[in-house]
């Protein structure tokens, strides 16, 4: 059944026609609009106007209703009224001590969930006296080296009542077991642990570039992690498939949602050949996306990922409960379009963007700082940040009814034109052969790097407006002196003093026939290597230790060099 | 092709060189350290290589050490370095320190990505021929290192 009566499309069709016309074609003449044709940021031609002519094609099914397939209209049955998304703004760097005491400021101001950000060396898998790890550690996330960093992390924060969310990626299972650890040794029931790990490597290879292994290594590691945290913490997300960065290295919105989708279904394929039924695990992936600038794309894009989420967990995958076919995504607004420049303007370009997010109906949100473009949040930043968030949730009335902008013609239409591109570059994904294949062949980093390049020369000739850099440029304002967070000199020293200490006091012979015997499992690509690695770091082997273990292993990855 | 000999005739033959030249100039696009931000160095790539010039790029996770090797061993003219992670400091440093233990300091050093006014001076201390800001136009990176080539002659 389709949304309107062939009548009333008729008689539509007709008047259209006539006011084209009429009043169009006569003001068309007398002031011709600015350009000759529109578009969104990913190229989807607009109209004018939209009328119900331009869906009545499509299916009233392609709606439905909030929490129900194809949950276009939300992912929950009451939405904001039921539960507002989380805030969650992420925050990590310096010691774990640093970290931990600008959490227990967040959660005074409000926020409702904890987000870390690691640093390079945690990311990469090298511990903080590495040599590669000069002059990175504790620099754009906490410095995490063995699992009593992770305990003082969360010093006297209750991780059975707050959800934390872990951005961490190629060593994310080491992460994992050493939280895993640290709640047993607190006594905390597992099955009670929320939270989510980042854990997505495909898009590490193509968007955000931290890797350590092979890509099918890496993704054999989310395989084992997906599996053993189904069954060991089953209320953690082991994984949000993560979009954002996607655009971040410059892919638009139909490459966002189209590549992460073709990510997701690459490792659904590897976790049920290992034998894991698709309702046991699919329920537990979550998502992480951008939103940015376009208003409506936004809005639409996060429409038009939840149907297609469903439609492939229920099509493809066969896919039985609902909750496999929610898409849960948590949403951080657009680092990429703030300035240096007069960077209060920051603040309202970051407020729109989570207005968007709210009428896309986001789970959780991160907004940026406004001093973001030149380093790590400062506390003021990011309180701003949060009341930003708190003015949306409680001052403007826009969470009292679930989506509220479907059925306009326009939102409707624009969803339903960006997931039928979204279904073309997945056709043609798995066509060339699905994405582990093109991941290491290079296919999703040209495309990404071309748009990029297609962005940056809109920017350049002024065709995209940045304002206050290419448009509306004061020459007095230029880039204000703004206080920047202040890197801890003391921090490396700390952590190696540390790491020297726990390399002495520990039982060095078992940390060594663990990592021998973590080694060994590697070679098979049917052993968990969960259980192992959850031993070693409570026997206190380090991040950077394990990590080599594999790496001996499995080797590092070459980078096809795309430009 | 750049042609090799006049390059290392020394300053005279190089203040005659035709900047605007297909060719003329080779740059060495690098990242440093663990920082895996590769948008901007990528975009700049090709900025760099439709304005003529030559241009090589390092791939990720380059060492001072790895990125001086190799700007020895492309012969460049150039090394343009883009950091986002907030390491500058510590970086060019060592690069700086890298380019001297090679006799390498002919080579130009310009810096791009996120690095805050208020360590300019700093950097330009460790070696750094010119910083590029953040939000610069593709014509502004062109005519920095042109300008750089250009001037070595005064230098």
């Amino acid at each position: 059944m389709n949304l309107f009566s062939a009548e009333a499309i008729e008689d539509i069709r007709e008047k259209q026609a006539a006011w084209e016309a009429n009043e169009l074609a006569a003001t068309l003449n007398s002031r011709p609009e600015e350009k000759a044709a529109y578009e969104t940021e990913c190229g989807i031609p607009l109209k004018r106007i939209y009328t119900a002519a331009d869906v009545a094609g499509i299916p009233a099914g392609d709606l439905g209703f909030p929490g129900a397939y194809p949950f276009t209209r939300g992912a929950y049955p009451t939405m904001y009224r039921g539960r507002p998304w989380t805030i969650r703004q992420v925050a990590g760097f310096g010691n774990p001590e640093a970290t931990n005491q600008r959490y227990k400021y967040m959660i005074q101001t409000g926020q409702t969930g904890l987000s870390t950000d690691f640093d390079l060396p945690t990311l990469l898998g090298l511990d903080s006296d590495d040599p590669m790890a000069f002059g990175e550690v504790g620099r754009v996330g906490v410095a995490i080296d063995t699992v009593d960093d992770v305990d003082r992390l969360f010093d006297g924060i209750d991780l059975e009542k707050i959800s934390v969310s872990l951005t961490i990626n190629p060593s994310a299972w080491v992460i994992y077991a050493m939280f895993v650890a640290v709640a047993e040794r607190r006594g905390y029931d597992l099955t009670k642990l929320t939270g989510t790990l980042q854990a997505d490597p495909l898009k590490e290879y193509v968007a955000q570039k931290e890797w350590i292994y092979p890509v099918r290594p890496a993704v054999r590691l989310l395989r084992d992690l997906i599996m053993h945290s189904a069954k060991t913490t089953p209320k953690l997300n082991p994984i949000s498939l993560s979009g954002y960065h996607l655009s971040d290295v410059g892919g638009n919105a139909l490459q966002e949602i189209a590549f992460i989708m073709a990510f997701t279904i690459a490792y659904c394929e590897e976790v049920i050949a290992a034998g894991m039924d698709i309702d046991d695990f699919a329920p537990r992936l979550s998502f992480f996306f951008i939103s940015h600038q376009d208003f409506f794309e936004q809005i639409c894009k996060f429409r038009a990922a939840r149907r297609v989420y469903a439609r492939i967990m229920s099509e493809q995958f066969h896919a039985k409960k609902p909750e496999s076919m929610r898409l849960r995504v948590h949403v951080q607004t657009a680092a990429m379009s703030l300035t240096k420049v007069e960077h209060h303007n920051n603040l309202m370009r970051t407020a729109i963007q989570a207005l968007g997010a709210v009428l896309g109906g986001c789970q959780s949100m991160h907004t940026n700082g406004l001093d973001e473009a030149f380093a790590i949040p400062t506390e003021e930043a990011m309180k701003l940040a949060i009341r930003t968030q708190q003015i949306i949730r409680d001052e403007i009335n826009v969470t009292s009814v679930i989506d509220p902008l479907g059925g306009s013609y326009f939102v409707e239409r624009l969803t339903h034109d960006m997931e039928t591109e979204i279904w073309k570059v997945l056709d043609e994904v798995k066509e060339r052969g699905g994405a582990i294949k093109l991941v290491e062949e290079g296919w999703f980093q040209q495309k990404l790097a071309d748009s990029a390049y297609a962005t940056f020369k809109k920017i350049d000739s002024g065709e995209k407006v940045s304002v206050g850099v290419n448009r509306h440029v004061d020459e007095t304002s230029g880039s204000a002196e703004v206080h920047i967070h202040p890197y801890d000199d003391q921090c490396t020293q700390l952590q190696i003093d540390r790491l020297n200490a726990v390399r002495t006091e520990r039982d060095n012979g078992l940390v060594k026939q663990l990592l021998a015997e973590l080694a060994e499992q590697a070679q098979s690509d049917d052993i968990n290597l969960l259980p192992k690695t959850i031993e070693l770091v409570k026997a206190r082997a380090t991040l950077g230790e394990i990590c080599s273990a594999l790496r001996e292993v499995w080797g590092s990855y070459a980078e096809p060099m795309i430009v | 092709m750049t042609d090799m000999n006049t390059i290392s005739q020394g300053d005279a033959a190089r203040a005659e060189i035709d900047v605007n030249a297909p060719g003329s100039i080779r740059v060495l696009v690098a990242k440093l350290g663990l920082d895996g931000h590769d948008r901007g160095a990528k975009v700049v790539a090709r900025i760099l290589r439709d304005a003529g010039m030559e241009v090589v790029y390092t791939g990720l996770y380059k060492s001072p050490k790895d990125v001086v090797t190799a700007a020895i061993q492309e012969d460049v003219d150039v090394i343009g370095v883009s950091l986002l992670s907030g390491s500058h400091l510590p970086l060019f440093q060592e690069l700086g320190r890298c380019l001297r233990e090679k006799q390498a300091e002919h080579i130009f050093v310009v810096a791009g990505g996120v690095i805050p006014e208020h360590d300019y001076a700093a950097l330009s201390d460790s070696g750094v021929d010119a910083i590029v800001p953040q939000e610069a136009r593709g014509d502004l990176i062109v005519t920095t290192i042109r300008k750089l080539i250009a001037e070595r002659g005064l230098k």
